[in-house]
């Protein structure tokens, strides 16, 4: 890792922290962890997306599967440290056989899009109608459109009856993000990472250069399965029960939404995107003067008129220019500079 | 086996209409996309809810007293069209060549069509019947209707083949679409091509709207329910806009009617979703990306 | 009189601050009279169609009460979010009802999967909640009050008549999530007690609305008639499309939950006429509660024709809870449950609807309609019909500490 990069991430993990201890004076914890949660849900796409170039429609598919996996898991078993790690698992292994098959088979563009859109509507389709006694798993109904309710939610390992609710579970949240978060910082800054970013921007080349780019691409695809995964049985634990609404079109397209207004290429942005936009939902829903999905419709074409680029890179431009204007005016090192604060936040 | 030997010849009659009907119906509901994404990369997210306008229009329109046929053919597409003409000044336009971004816009742009729709016509499921009687096919009743949305669609795709081969108009767009640059500095302004391709394609949309109203109950979110399948189909059909369209709407037409027939409705969406995966797997680049290759 | 500066400053300070204190603490006083009543609903999104009239019967409901002077002397004032069609919103808000507004009680949720999200929160808080929604039953927990009609109240009235008016041979067709399918069940039993037999159940994903080969499935089994538990826009499409075939007049049609959402009146009389419902209400009930309703509704809101079975279930679910507070003196929490378990009954739009104390699922009059020129037609009333697919699994008074979803068995 490169010297600024580390000072980078540095201070962006700094800056995280502080924000962590003094939201829950602003904003009611509950909110807060779901604020988080989806922030780790657009990390994942915005990982996969905005640096290895794969567009998936279907993110939503991993969320649900950690989220079910995780609710399966535990009326199975009772206590959540095994629940939790299948509710990684599972996606993950989903993901990597999915990806497989899409890229050993040179799926790419739109193309890719549109499986991994069929993929969620399919899982969809095929929770909402599990309604049946059939449908069990062990000890677990599938629900079909009701969902699952009352399963074991998340607790300190090895005591079942020692549950990690409230406060703590929002710090487990937010420290669970700030470790994905420099995680993924330190994957990205790996060989394997400039690499995934380098197929990225020329798969051709890469390809020719000797690297095996479906087996990496479809790496990093599970990879961010296994975060939305991770988002997913969070959920679970936090909304206490699970619903095949989590494996929707309109949850997979919001996801895309976050990563989009939040900044694509950035790994904050997509986490900032999705806070903004979940806690701008819950604002609107609290008050009867406008209809909410008119607000929101009418938020997101603005925000592409005028904010093409994303809110964090729009906000780091703004920065260095203001830095700009203080320090030397080489517009060189500027438009370098530029360059990298849209690229590396 | 119950029924005689003519009546399974009657059933087998009533599902090969059904099946011709279900390949109709998606054809019908992907023309406008595929017109769009197929010519312009553009990736129209509230193509469902033209479709629910198109279907309000056609309401409004014949609750005023139009003929429903008019109402149908005519109010529709062009409200439809003249919705897309201005959402195509007003947004799309800056963000051609930025296919995310016009995912994102169209995405908002469908929410708040939901939204101004429940405004103006409330929530509650609204619709017209049919002008078409039923009629016997020996012992079976079929729904006569089924077989005007056949014709319709048969004679769109006709229009739609007739304008882009045979019409001085159609080769600029063609040509527009392949090379903009080339096209532009023949005179063309690729500016112009863009919106009528745009208002031409939201036109259809509003068309499949119309035809459609009568047959379901619709409200501001109608729409949702056919993007995906409109989607599915375009993407598996390639590059070609007609003869993909055509191919995969009759490959999942034909796959999830079987299956419907054989099981039942729930499997045969599903039926039809796995034809998607299985088809995208084996010629990645749609139908038209391996066979009828530079056809339309 | 001398006055030292320090004692005028600080009495003026506190002068200032008296000033600035005063309304807040009028404020505070006026709040704590109040009654806070939470509601969850969707007004936007997917389900509107349903939290809107619900919305609006909920607002019509507390302002009379508060115009009738209140509660156990107080106002009751509505706290409402809107839900957006959005499971996590549901338990978003609930928390924030729960832990920021402190509601006394919460009215609300619409879906069975968003009554089950919000239910462990307000059964921990010991928040009242009622759910006012017809759902499929076999929920047991004393924190909650339902006072919807449940699939064996309906269909143990409409199966006998259908089977007695039209014959033997039944088709169901049902959505196809846990509503549909545990009301199918419901169907076959009571057919069969009927003397019925059911020759086949097709069972429909919710965004499903080309039933062309379903039609043609029907026309091969010919049975005697038609029995749906279908929901929602999309499936309306099969009304449409069966009578647009021509089959309306050659096989009758029974079902549970057309006309919840005014189906009745989208449909034309030649699609919908002779279909044959069971309900707790119609708008065409003449009975003074109802005509009272009515008007109330008419001057508040001028146009009447948004009321449904559900908007009207959602009314009387708070004429229930007010009269639980007027027995019970307080808004104290275990005199609310004794009250509800002792005898609660009001005279709503629908007329008697009474509490079972053992379930807490509502006791009410069914009634058997048929479509008729767009209006719900009422044939006959079957009063005080038990919730007995509930009283099946659940008893409250044995094990007042049960707190789950049951599955009924039949």
């Amino acid at each position: 890792m490169a010297g600024s990069q580390v000072r980078q991430t540095a201070i962006v993990l700094v800056i995280a922290v502080i924000a962590m201890l003094v939201a829950p004076s602003l904003i009611d914890t509950y909110t807060l962890t779901v604020l988080i949660i989806y922030g780790m849900l657009a990390l994942s796409l915005g990982l996969i997306w905005g640096f290895g170039g794969i567009l998936c429609f279907g993110q939503a598919a991993f969320f649900g599967l950690g989220a079910y996996a995780y609710a399966i898991a535990a009326i199975n078993i009772g206590e959540s440290t095994v629940p939790f790690l299948v509710g990684i698992a599972v996606p993950f292994a989903f993901a990597f056989v999915l990806g497989a098959m899409m890229f050993y088979g040179r799926l790419s563009d739109v193309y890719l899009g549109v499986i991994t859109l069929v993929v969620t509507l399919i899982l969809f389709k095929f929770i909402n109608s599990t309604a049946g006694p059939e449908y069990v798993i062990g000890k677990a109904r599938l629900g079909g459109f009701n969902g699952i309710p009352g399963f074991q939610t998340l607790n300190v390992p090895g005591d079942p009856s020692w549950y990690i609710y409230d406060r703590s579970f929002y710090y487990f949240c937010a420290i669970a993000l700030l470790v994905v978060y420099a995680l993924v910082r330190w994957l990205l800054a790996s060989p394997f990472g400039r690499i995934a970013v380098a197929i990225r921007e020329n798969e051709q080349r890469v390809e020719l250069m000797g690297y095996d780019v479906r087996f990496r691409k479809t790496v990093l695809f599970a990879i961010g399965g296994a975060i939305a995964g991770l988002a997913g049985t969070l959920f679970a634990s936090w909304a206490e029960i699970v619903t095949p609404g989590m494996f929707s079109l309109s949850q997979s397209a919001e996801i895309i939404v976050w990563c989009i207004v939040g900044g694509l290429g950035t790994l904050t942005g997509p986490i900032i995107g999705a806070m903004i936009l979940a806690y701008l939902k819950f604002l609107l829903g609290q008050q009867t003067l406008f209809d909410s999905t008119l607000l929101l419709g009418l938020i997101l074409v603005l925000s592409v008129l005028f904010l093409p680029r994303g809110v964090v890179p729009t906000l780091a431009l703004l920065y260095s220019r203001i830095g700009q204007g203080r320090r030397r005016p080489s517009t060189r090192a500027t438009a370098r500079r530029r360059m990298r604060a849209s690229a590396d936040v | 086996m119950p029924g005689n030997q003519g009546q399974n010849v009657d059933l087998a009659i009533v599902v090969a209409i059904q099946v011709i009907y279900s390949i109709a119906l998606l054809v019908l509901i992907s023309a406008g996309l595929a017109i769009v994404f197929g010519m312009m990369r553009v990736i129209n997210l509230a193509h469902g809810e033209f479709m629910m306008v198109g279907g309000y229009a056609t309401i409004v329109a014949v609750n005023a007293g139009v003929n429903i046929y008019i109402a149908m053919l005519i109010v529709a597409p062009l409200a439809v069209g003249i919705l897309g003409l201005l959402i195509e000044r007003l947004v799309i336009r800056f963000l051609y060549g930025r296919l995310v971004d016009t995912m994102l816009a169209t995405w908002g742009l469908s929410l708040l069509l939901i939204g101004l729709v429940t405004l103006i016509f409330g929530n509650t499921t609204t619709g017209i019947s049919p002008p078409i009687e039923g009629f016997p096919i020996g012992a079976y009743q079929v729904n006569g209707y089924n077989l005007f949305v056949i014709v319709i669609t048969i004679v769109m795709v006709l229009a739609i083949w007739a304008v882009l081969s045979g019409t001085r108009w159609g080769l600029i767009a063609r040509g527009t679409m392949q090379r903009s640059d080339m096209a532009s500095a023949l005179g063309y302004s690729p500016d112009r091509v863009y919106m009528i391709t745009f208002f031409a394609g939201s036109a259809l949309t509003g068309l499949a709207g119309g035809v459609l109203a009568p047959l379901v109950g619709l409200v501001p979110t109608s729409g949702t329910q056919f993007i995906a399948k409109a989607f599915i189909t375009v993407i598996s059909g390639g590059a070609s806009v007609i003869a993909g369209l055509l191919s995969s709407a009759t490959l999942f037409g034909l796959v999830s009617q079987l299956f419907t027939f054989s099981i039942n409705p729930m499997v045969g969406e599903i039926a039809l979703l796995v034809a998607a995966v299985i088809l995208l797997r084996l010629l990645p680049q749609g139908i038209t990306g391996r066979f009828f290759r530079g056809s339309m | 009189m001398t006055i030292s500066r320090r004692t005028f400053l600080s009495t003026g300070s506190a002068l200032t601050l008296g000033a600035l204190a005063a309304p807040s603490i009028i404020g505070k006083a006026l709040a704590a009279e109040k009654i806070k009543l939470g509601s969850l609903l969707d007004t936007s999104g997917l389900f509107d169609a349903y939290g809107k009239p619900m919305d609006m019967a909920l607002r019509l409901a507390v302002d009379q009460i508060n115009a009738g002077g209140g509660l156990a002397g107080r106002e009751v004032d509505i706290v409402a979010y809107d839900t957006q069609s959005d499971m996590a919103l549901y338990t978003q808000y609930a928390q924030q009802l729960v832990r920021k507004d402190k509601v006394d009680v919460v009215h609300g949720g619409i879906l069975s999967a968003s009554r089950e999200a919000i239910r462990p929160t307000l059964h921990k808080s010991k928040t009242l909640y009622f759910y006012n929604v017809l759902y499929e039953g076999g929920v047991c927990d004393r924190n909650i009050v339902v006072d919807g009609v449940t699939p064996a109240q309906q269909v143990e009235v409409l199966m006998p008549a259908a089977v007695k008016k039209w014959g033997k041979k039944i088709y169901i067709l049902a959505a196809d999530y846990n509503y549909g399918q545990i009301t199918a069940r419901w169907m076959k039993k009571y057919a069969e007690e009927a003397g019925g037999e059911i020759v086949s159940t097709d069972f429909f994903p919710l965004d499903v609305s080309d039933f062309g080969s379903t039609i043609a499935k029907i026309q091969s089994a010919a049975p005697d008639m038609i029995v749906s538990a279908l929901v929602g826009g999309a499936h309306l499409s099969f009304y449409r499309q069966w009578a647009a075939a021509g089959m309306k007049s050659k096989i009758p049609m029974a079902s549970t939950t057309l006309g919840v959402g005014n189906e009745h009146k989208v449909l034309t009389p030649e699609e919908g006429d002779g279909i044959l419902v069971a309900y707790n209400y119609s708008p065409e009930l003449q009975t003074p509660a109802n005509e009272a309703f009515l008007k109330a509704w008419a001057d508040k809101y001028g146009d009447t024709s948004l009321i449904h079975e559900i908007a009207v279930s959602h009314y009387q679910g708070i004429q229930l809870w007010a009269q639980a507070v007027r027995n019970a003196g307080s808004i104290d929490y275990m005199k609310m449950i004794e009250a509800i378990e002792g005898g609660l009954a009001i005279d709503g739009p629908a007329g008697k609807v009474s509490i079972d104390p053992k379930t807490h699922h509502a006791v009410l009059d069914v009634h058997l309609m048929e479509f008729s020129g767009q209006k719900l037609k009422v044939i006959e009333s079957f009063s005080q019909r038990q919730p007995v697919d509930t009283q099946a699994v659940c008893d409250l008074a044995a094990n007042p500490d049960d707190n789950q979803q049951y599955e009924i068995k039949i």
